[in-house]
């Protein structure tokens, strides 16, 4: 990696706003950084003094935890904020938060939102690094970065790969991120649904289309399934978990047809027999705790660019 | 920036390493023990060159680590630009072991300092020694190094560049004037 490139994002909202360049930094960034989580110490000092602030609108528990194991890690303090218990509930306005928030002198905060672009609100009313942490069915930028980081690991490279990414692609903003990312570093990639779940244009983005997973899975490198969100409207697309699992679900019938080294991701939580048979998620060819485990990784490598281009002398942006 | 004069040529650099090696050598009765640990990026260089002559001398090779120290640097906020971050490798364990720490210029103790933080979170060395190829004066912190190739007095507004053919093609120390 170039000694010379600097970082100089002050947040972190998308891939669609970096370059190749970027991305890639962060991910050379990322493989340091994955040193430090095998260490029997695995803490460094490179963000001491520093506060990160979890500020969640929609419920998770890995990404949350990722986060703040990562910036623990870089010996930040970290203040978690689940929204259900706080006075946002009162009607307080997300940008009145985020001002609030910032008045306790905080550095950076990581936000989940079910808006699309409230990350990108929030950036723009405060002086904090804004960090998505998913929002909407826009971006999960962080997401994308340790699926790609990941593959990277398995694989030796992205560009030319072909990566498939199956399953509920409209509410999908990990597919999104994964697109932006993938093509930007020169992958070929094709989005597999039910035609209900493939939403229009997509195509625009630069990838292939289909509804037939056999034509998906067929010279794939790669495979990134998505969770079917039953939360949202996803169901509505297919009769029942059953029918979905048959002509979109990866079994291990299925798998035999593919590539032998085929890399399977998940960014969970999985439905376990619905996107995925329990075998292939336990098998040899899933990566889905590797994901995990390089999220940490990923996430301090973030961080920590974040917060250095912040405290440049002239507050670079 | 203005060059003004070679402090070392190739052949001192190594007379320099090959006297440190000796050096060390002599110092540590049990050589089983040691371990030779370089900070990125001159300094891991060196510690390769080292360790090499130690094991040609003793016929027993050191093991060898590289330390990236820039994620306990305490002036990220003062560099004009932030430095990459790049992976520490060290590959075996240092604890209980002696441990010679290489540098390429000692100058105000900083970066040893933030060295020896990164080291002692690896485990708990026997000791740990410093080795420099160049001492150029100007310490802001009490740090004195062990084994040093040159001592170079150097005024403030003075630069030591240490060239090595595996970053810059040729090995030489030379004394750059600082221009605005």
């Amino acid at each position: 990696m170039n000694n010379k490139f600097v970082w100089t994002k002050k947040d972190l909202l998308g891939l669609e706003y970096l370059s190749a360049e970027e991305i890639k930094f962060i991910l050379y960034t990322a493989g340091s950084f994955k040193e430090v989580t095998t260490r029997q110490i695995k803490k460094v000092p490179a963000l001491r003094g520093k506060t990160v602030v979890n500020l969640f609108y929609e419920p998770s528990t890995r990404t949350r935890a990722s986060f703040e194991l990562a910036a623990k890690r870089l010996s930040a303090d970290v203040l978690n904020i689940a929204v259900e218990s706080s006075s946002v509930k009162k009607g307080e306005t997300l940008m009145d938060t985020g001002k609030n928030i910032e008045a306790l002198k905080i550095d950076i905060i990581v936000v989940r939102h079910n808006c699309s672009g409230a990350p990108q609100i929030l950036a723009r009313s405060v002086s904090s690094s804004i960090v998505n942490a998913g929002d909407g069915w826009h971006e999960h930028p962080t997401q994308a970065l340790l699926d790609i980081f990941t593959l990277k690991e398995k694989l030796g490279k992205i560009e030319g790969l072909r990566v498939s990414i199956i399953g509920d692609i409209a509410h999908s903003r990990v597919a999104r991120s994964n697109i932006w990312g993938l093509t930007k570093l020169g992958a070929k990639v094709t989005v597999c649904a039910p035609e209900m779940l493939i939403p229009e244009g997509i195509e625009k983005m630069g990838v292939k289309t289909t509804t037939n997973l056999d034509e998906a899975l067929e010279g794939a490198d790669a495979i990134n399934v998505l969770r079917m969100q039953f939360e949202r409207d996803a169901a509505v697309a297919f009769p029942s978990k059953l029918e979905y699992l048959k002509n979109y679900g990866i079994t291990t019938e299925r798998l035999a047809k593919c590539k032998k080294d085929i890399v399977v991701m998940h960014p969970g939580p999985i439905n376990r027999g619905v996107e995925m048979s329990s075998e292939v998620a336990d098998g040899k060819n899933s990566v889905i705790l590797e994901q995990v485990t390089n999220g940490i990784a990923v996430r301090m490598a973030v961080l920590y660019l974040v917060s250095a281009a912040k405290d440049k002398p002239g507050g670079l942006k | 920036m203005k060059e003004k004069s070679k402090v070392m040529d190739k052949e001192a650099i190594d007379k320099a390493l090959e006297r440190i090696a000796h050096e060390i050598i002599e110092h540590f009765e049990d050589l089983d023990d040691i371990a030779v640990i370089g900070i990125k990026n001159r300094g891991a260089h060196l510690a390769q060159r080292l360790a090499l002559k130690i094991g040609r001398i003793t016929k027993k090779n050191p093991p060898v680590g590289a330390l990236d120290i820039t994620l306990y640097r305490d002036d990220l906020t003062q560099v004009a630009e932030q430095p990459v971050v790049h992976a520490t490798e060290i590959d075996f364990t240092i604890e209980g072991r002696n441990i010679v720490l290489v540098d390429d210029v000692l100058f105000t103790g900083r970066t040893i300092r933030c060295a020896l933080d990164a080291l002692i979170d690896f485990g708990r060395p026997g000791c740990i020694q410093l080795a420099v190829l160049v001492d150029r004066g100007h310490r802001e912190l009490p740090i004195k190094a062990d084994y040093v190739g040159k001592n170079v007095p150097t005024s403030a507004d003075e630069l030591v560049e240490v060239r090595l053919a595996e970053t810059d093609g040729k090995d030489e120390v030379v004394l750059c004037q600082k221009t605005s």
